[in-house]
This record gives structure tokens, sequence and C-alpha cells, in this order.
């Protein structure tokens, strides 16, 4: 099983959607996809629905780390929604919920960034 | 009852998912929980992209090796590389540290190894590679449904 990547630009956030399995072979491509994006359009801030997400290891807490990191320096904000028990322990344990916040549904998390 | 089994592989990142699915299916046997099999994929995840990234360098030519032995209720994980070794091993295993930040490392690998494992050796000497032992007592008191 690989990641299936969907990517959309509502307004100014980029809602990332992620499918699959995000390990360190996996998060080469979807560093690629987003930076990309990120150089080239208008984005502020950024959202990312783990719904579909069946594994991620230590490699996916770097690329959504390091995703932050670029969203941040322009002073804009990542939410994380409809994340599995895994996937949360994994958050926990590195301390990320310090600085990305976590909502219930993507619904919610696009609400709280001003996109209805 | 003992089992045992033996991998081999390329250092290839698409190796990964292979390598922890693999794993997963040999200890099915044992009837893991669904957080246990989590548990154990993650790890081996975790010391495989450790071998390839840190141990080769991305070098393709290097191997992976990983033997599974099932003891009763116990995993007995070993993975190893002959790669570049570890200089330091304490800093190494220091939650958040990484040598390659400029890779977006979280620095995690280890952490995680020992979170969800009971008990976990790093035999590492530089420029002979490292041997990660991993073990995991699974739970005996499951409920038995007739």
């Amino acid at each position: 099983m690989s990641l299936n990547i969907g990517l959309e630009i509502k307004h100014t956030v980029l809602c990332i959607r992620l499918e699959g399995e995000l390990d360190h072979h996996t998060a080469d491509e979807l560093r690629t996809k987003v930076d990309d994006i990120l150089k080239n359009k208008n984005i502020e801030h950024i959202m990312l629905n783990l719904e579909g997400l069946a594994f991620m290891d230590s490699s996916g807490l770097g690329v959504i780390l390091g995703r932050y990191k670029q969203i941040k320096s322009n002073h804009g904000e990542m939410v994380v929604c409809a994340i599995s028990p895994a996937v949360k322990r994994l958050f926990d344990m590195s301390g990320l919920f310090k600085i990305i916040r976590l909502e219930e549904n993507e619904e919610y998390a696009l609400q709280t960034l001003g996109v209805a | 009852m003992r089992n045992e089994m033996k991998i081999q592989f390329s250092a290839l990142s698409q190796n990964e998912s292979f390598a922890r699915v693999t794993v997963a299916a040999f200890i099915a046997q044992l009837d893991p929980t669904v957080d246990e099999l989590t548990e154990i994929k993650t790890v081996v995840s975790e010391a495989v992209t450790n071998a390839i990234i840190h141990g080769y360098e991305n070098r393709a030519d290097g191997i992976v090796c990983i033997e599974a032995v099932l003891d009763e209720d116990r995993v007995k994980l070993t993975i190893r590389d002959k790669g570049i070794g570890i200089q330091d091993l304490d800093e190494a295993r220091q939650p958040l540290f990484t040598s390659k930040p400029e890779l977006e490392r979280s620095g995690m690998g280890f952490t995680i190894m020992e979170n969800f494992m009971d008990e976990v050796e790093v035999i590492s000497e530089p420029s002979y590679g490292t041997t990660i032992h991993l073990t995991k007592f699974l739970a005996k008191n499951k409920a038995v449904i007739n």
C-alpha cells in the first residue's frame, strides 16, 4: 500500500488529505508536492486530514513538522484533523500537539481557519 | 513452540513497507492485538529506515537483514546493517536528536522503539554497522471466546 495525496486549495488554505501509508519512502513525495504549492500559490494555512491514513512512523512526524515550520514562518497555522489513535500516540510522544492544533473533523478544522 | 524467520533485502526506501508487512504477517500466528501489531510494524519501519538513511546513507548496494524469533508469547526482532555505524549511541537515543536535521528527520526513531517494545538493545561499531535487538512480550490474558 502506498500513499494517496489529495491536495485542494480553499481560499488561502491548503487542504491535504492523506490515504494509505506515510513512511520515509512516501514522505519524500508528499514533501515535494506540498512544497511546490507553497512556493507557487498564495497559501496562508494548512489543514491536514489524516482520516484515511492507515500507517505512519517518525518519518511522517518529520515531514509534518517540516511543513509546519514553513507555514509558521509566514505566520500561518497548521490544523490536523480526523487522526487515528495510533497516529495520535506518535503526535503525543513527540510533543507535536504543543504546536499543531487538533480538531475532530475537517469541517470544523476549516471553520476555525475561516473557510466555511 | 519456537519459530523463526530471516529476510534480507536491498537498502531501498520502497522496501520499508515490505519489511514491516512481512514481519507483521509472520507474527500474526501469535494472534497479537491490533495495537501490538501496529507497534511492531512501526518499530520495524523505524529500524529499517535508520539502516537505510543513517547506516548506508542511501547507498542502494547496502543489505538490511531482519530476524524474527517467536517463542511462546515473546517476539524477538533483530535488525542488522553493515553500514557506517553510530558514533555516539547515548546521543542517538535521545528524544528529538537527529544527525540529519536537513533531511527533516524527527529524531523520534529510538524513542518510538523504546516506547513500543519491552527491551531495546543497540550494538554499533563505527564502520562495521549496527545491530538492534527488540523484544516484546505479547499480552497473555486475552479473553477467550468459546
